[in-house]
């Protein structure tokens, strides 16, 4: 019994040494700013920034990954030859300062960043641009093996580019195999990052552990599942860094990770759980940062299977579903009402379009008109698993059948396991089925051009099987054009048209929401998903 | 006794294959596509073939099961879906966090169980004894998971004693240098004369310990009461009071020596089903050990780590329950003999 006492009494000693440590833990921030400047003056320079993330990245090359959380670590890392504007899909000068496109639209030459070091010393020049891409798609080249290059493929970059010439020193030109406008968009996707050659042929396929780039944060160290350091890249070309230190955190549990932020544990999280977003609107050292994602969600009616051959059995099903509804009890403030195939905060979207009201009336009277007075029956197909633009297709699928069901169309929900349930999509097995997707590129030819063109009929993509020749012209062209107004008027027309004839239900653009603890400022969501920290700063 | 321990080591060979066996046909049997199912939505033919091919899918299911064994013999489980790194690289780089968590998780289970069930049964039927047995009723009662909110609820975010999740303060910028990271800490006091690391290391365990030692704690104290009360009514226990030996001496030395048994073959495969729990107990705490890991590769559909996740995890059950069978014979002669 005494040695039972005297190893409790132990226990308790070394349990008061962990609290009475506590403090000594407390974070030291390493080289603050030497003076306190007012909150007016702009951005303070100083402090770690942690966030918390769901999930780690698989590697850091970011031309080998397909996963954002792979990109969320690289992106700090690397820069591109263009990049997007903070918060939009518009794109602006980066590595490359400007560039000029020859009238054939095949041809693009850039014009280099003077002065722009990798972080390992090596400058950057044409032949790091060179280097950059030909890995990832010309065979011979020394580290094509490295890859899979995956994302070079998911854009089909292959059948774009046909070689990359070095002019110069400071200008690159990139021979096009065909006038491709989202292509210059695809230039500021992490997958197009320019990596330091050096280095990469140092460590050759240990580059994803040791990532070498030009951009705002250096590569420290990574703890697999657990944490990645990054340190501000003090001779950085562009604005900021601000902070001294990045880290990149893992906390797989959503409210785990709330919890942590409210304890100030870590200054932004990412993906937060909907039950905990009013807890933390109501809590005063955190902020809600929000943006409308660029995804759709949409129930596609298969054009191929009548009655949805009749454009007025589509525009029925457009006032018969209750999209408030659905918004309200699937997604809550995750969401907001879909109208157009592309999302809000992609250029081009067109937002003097009036969206088909709730109006379960109107629908009646369209199936009626479209010879269906008594309605009919569908099947309605529901993705088994949650996705970034529907978290819960079963039960959306319910609200649909009740909607349907007044207007006296019957409606069976079907579902198969994930992989059949593409695949039998694909084949156009469904009458109406659900979907979504999300967007790569910001380009909205990534979202009008894969879903609803005549070739994405074809070859898969586009599951309403809608081929719209007025439309098909419409965004053929805007991909071959150049210029910028010009797509933007063929888009804008060219949702007119999808509109009029409705080959979707759209559903929901789901909403991004970044907690943030209130002394994180600059904080910009990206559209395209990128957690950029280049600009952030602490409130000290 | 050699010969016994050669006996249990033989029978461990179809226990294995059996395992491995049940995993292959859990996956290999389970509906869909798997290529599909890992690309989704952006899938092209030319990638799903690739990836078929990769994963051997396109063979007959007998002899992806064949060349499935040949591999596992070899320690080979292929490389993950989702990392493409070989899966036993990453499963030798989050044990350590495992069994750092679950060895401090037992200890607080068996050495606070084994208290807790001794003192209810001394003193049975008293307000102590009725507290224990409803708070062991209620720990093996509450889901982990629950559990684990509620530790971080009152603990950190109110009580501010405990960091809500992780292994270490991530501000320390600190350097793994055996992925045991207690040890670490130990061995950075040592080397720089800062006892930083170690109180960060010993703080972020103690949640996650108590979230995972609750159930066996509740169970080991349970077996323990019951036991002890059978053994103290056997003669023997009699005799020893009866000639006068010091009660304390009656019940610690006499009493619990023999009461133990049963509870050994409990902590046995309490240790065991402590990897399961971990999978919730991780997860919760933002540990990064194995068995978060399964968790996301069962998300993420990544069978080749499923796999092997599995097959490890059931491997150590084994063996834990054979080294507990051994201790059981080295404890109590009349099993030897039988």
């Amino acid at each position: 019994m005494k040695r039972i006492f005297s190893f409790m009494l132990l226990m308790v000693l070394a349990s008061a040494l962990v609290f009475a440590g506590g403090k000594q833990e407390e974070p030291a921030a390493p080289a603050a700013a030497p003076v306190a400047q007012p909150v007016s003056d702009g951005p303070q320079a100083g402090g770690v920034l942690v966030f918390a993330r769901s999930g780690d990245s698989v590697g850091l090359d970011p031309g080998r990954e397909t996963d954002g959380e792979s990109f969320y670590g690289s992106t700090q890392i690397f820069d591109t030859l263009v990049e997007f504007a903070p918060g939009t899909t518009e794109v602006q000068p980066a590595l490359a300062e400007t560039w000029d496109v020859s009238a054939d639209g095949l041809e693009f030459t850039f014009h280099l960043r003077h002065g722009v070091m990798f972080h390992d010393g090596t400058p950057f020049n044409a032949a790091a641009v060179k280097f950059s891409f030909d890995r990832q798609f010309v065979e011979t080249h020394p580290y094509f093996e490295l890859g899979p290059w995956q994302y070079w493929g998911y854009m089909d970059m292959s059948s774009i580019i046909d070689r990359i010439e070095v002019v110069d020193d400071y200008t690159v030109k990139f021979y096009l195999q065909k006038v491709e406008a989202p292509f210059l968009a695809n230039l500021a996707m992490d997958f197009a990052s320019i990596v330091s050659p050096t280095a990469v042929e140092q460590y050759g396929i240990e580059f994803k552990n040791h990532p070498v780039g030009t951009g705002p944060f250096k590569f420290v160290s990574w703890t697999k599942d657990d944490s990645i350091v990054f340190e501000a890249n003090k001779d950085y070309w562009g604005e900021g860094p601000y902070l001294d230190r990045l880290i990149i955190r893992v906390i797989p549990d959503a409210t785990a990770r709330y919890l942590a932020l409210k304890n100030g544990e870590v200054d932004v999280i990412d993906f937060p759980s909907a039950e905990d977003l009013e807890l933390m609107a109501a809590d005063p050292n955190i902020d809600l940062i929000q943006q409308a994602g660029l995804n759709v969600g949409y129930i596609a009616m298969n054009n191929d299977k009548p009655p949805f051959d009749k454009k007025l059995v589509r525009q029925a099903m457009n006032y018969a579903i209750d999209r408030q509804a659905i918004i309200d009890a699937v997604y809550g403030s995750a969401g907001q009402v879909a109208m157009n195939p592309l999302p809000p905060t992609m250029w081009s979207y067109n937002n003097k379009i009036t969206p088909y009201p709730f109006d379960p009336d109107m629908a009646r009277q369209l199936l009626a008109q479209a010879g269906l007075p008594d309605g009919f029956s569908t099947d309605l197909w529901a993705m088994p698993v949650a996705r970034p633009y529907n978290p819960n297709a079963r039960r959306i699928a319910e609200i649909v059948q009740a909607n349907l069901a007044d207007i006296g169309v019957t409606a069976e929900i079907v579902s198969y396991d994930w992989g059949t349930y593409l695949d039998k999509v694909d084949a156009g097995e469904h009458m109406m089925g659900m979907l979504g997707w999300t967007g790569d590129n910001g380009d909205p030819d990534n979202f009008l051009f894969v879903l609803l063109s005549e070739a994405a009929a074809d070859a898969g993509g586009n599951i309403a099987f809608w081929r719209n020749a007025q439309f098909n012209d419409l965004i053929v062209q805007a991909k071959e054009t150049f210029d910028q107004p010009t797509r933007t008027r063929l888009y804008e027309q060219s949702q007119v048209i999808f509109h009029e004839e409705a080959p979707w239900v759209p559903l929901a653009h789901s909403v991004v929401t970044v907690p943030v603890r209130t002394s994180v400022q600059d904080f910009v969501i990206y559209p395209t998903g990128k957690r950029v920290f280049q600009r952030v700063w602490l409130e000290q | 006794m050699v010969r016994y321990i050669l006996q249990r080591l033989l029978l461990l060979i179809p226990t294995l294959l059996g395992v491995l066996t049940i995993v292959f046909f859990m996956t290999a049997l389970s509906p869909g596509d798997p290529a599909r199912i890992m690309l989704g939505e952006r899938a092209n033919e030319q990638q799903l073939e690739q990836l078929r091919e990769e994963l051997g899918l396109n063979r007959p299911v007998g002899e992806q099961y064949l060349i499935y064994l040949e591999h596992s013999l070899r320690l080979d489980f292929g490389r993950s879906i989702k990392t493409r790194r070989p899966v036993m690289e990453e499963i030798q780089e989050l044990f350590p966090a495992t069994v750092e968590l679950a060895l401090v998780a037992m200890f607080l289970a068996t050495f606070l169980g084994i208290l807790v069930g001794v003192l209810s049964a001394v003193r049975k039927n008293t307000l102590l004894d009725y507290t224990a047995m409803v708070g062991a009723l209620a720990g093996v009662s509450m889901p982990v998971f629950w559990l684990g909110l509620v530790l971080i609820m009152i603990f950190s975010v109110g009580l501010g004693w405990f960091p809500t999740g992780g292994r270490m303060e991530v501000r320390l910028f600190f350097q793994p240098i055996t992925r045991f990271f207690i040890l670490d800490g130990i061995i950075l006091w040592f080397r720089e004369g800062n006892p930083a690391y170690l109180i960060s290391a010993a703080r972020h365990i103690v949640l996650p310990a108590i979230a995972l030692a609750t159930i066996p704690l509740a169970i080991i104290a349970r077996t323990t009461r019951s036991s002890m009360l059978e053994t103290m009514r056997q003669d023997y226990v009699k005799t020893a009071r009866a000639a006068g030996i010091p009660e304390r001496r009656v019940i610690f030395r006499y009493a619990l020596k023999n009461a133990l048994l049963p509870v050994i073959t409990v902590v046995g495969i309490q240790f065991g089903l402590l990897l399961a729990g971990a999978i919730l107990t991780e997860t919760i705490f933002a540990w990064p050990g194995i068995g978060r890991w399964i968790y996301s590769a069962i998300s993420a559909r990544d069978y080749p780590a499923i796999q092997a996740g599995v097959i490890v995890v059931s491997t150590v059950f084994v063996f834990i329950n054979m080294i507990v069978d051994i201790l059981y014979s080295v404890i109590n002669p009349k099993i030897r003999l039988q």
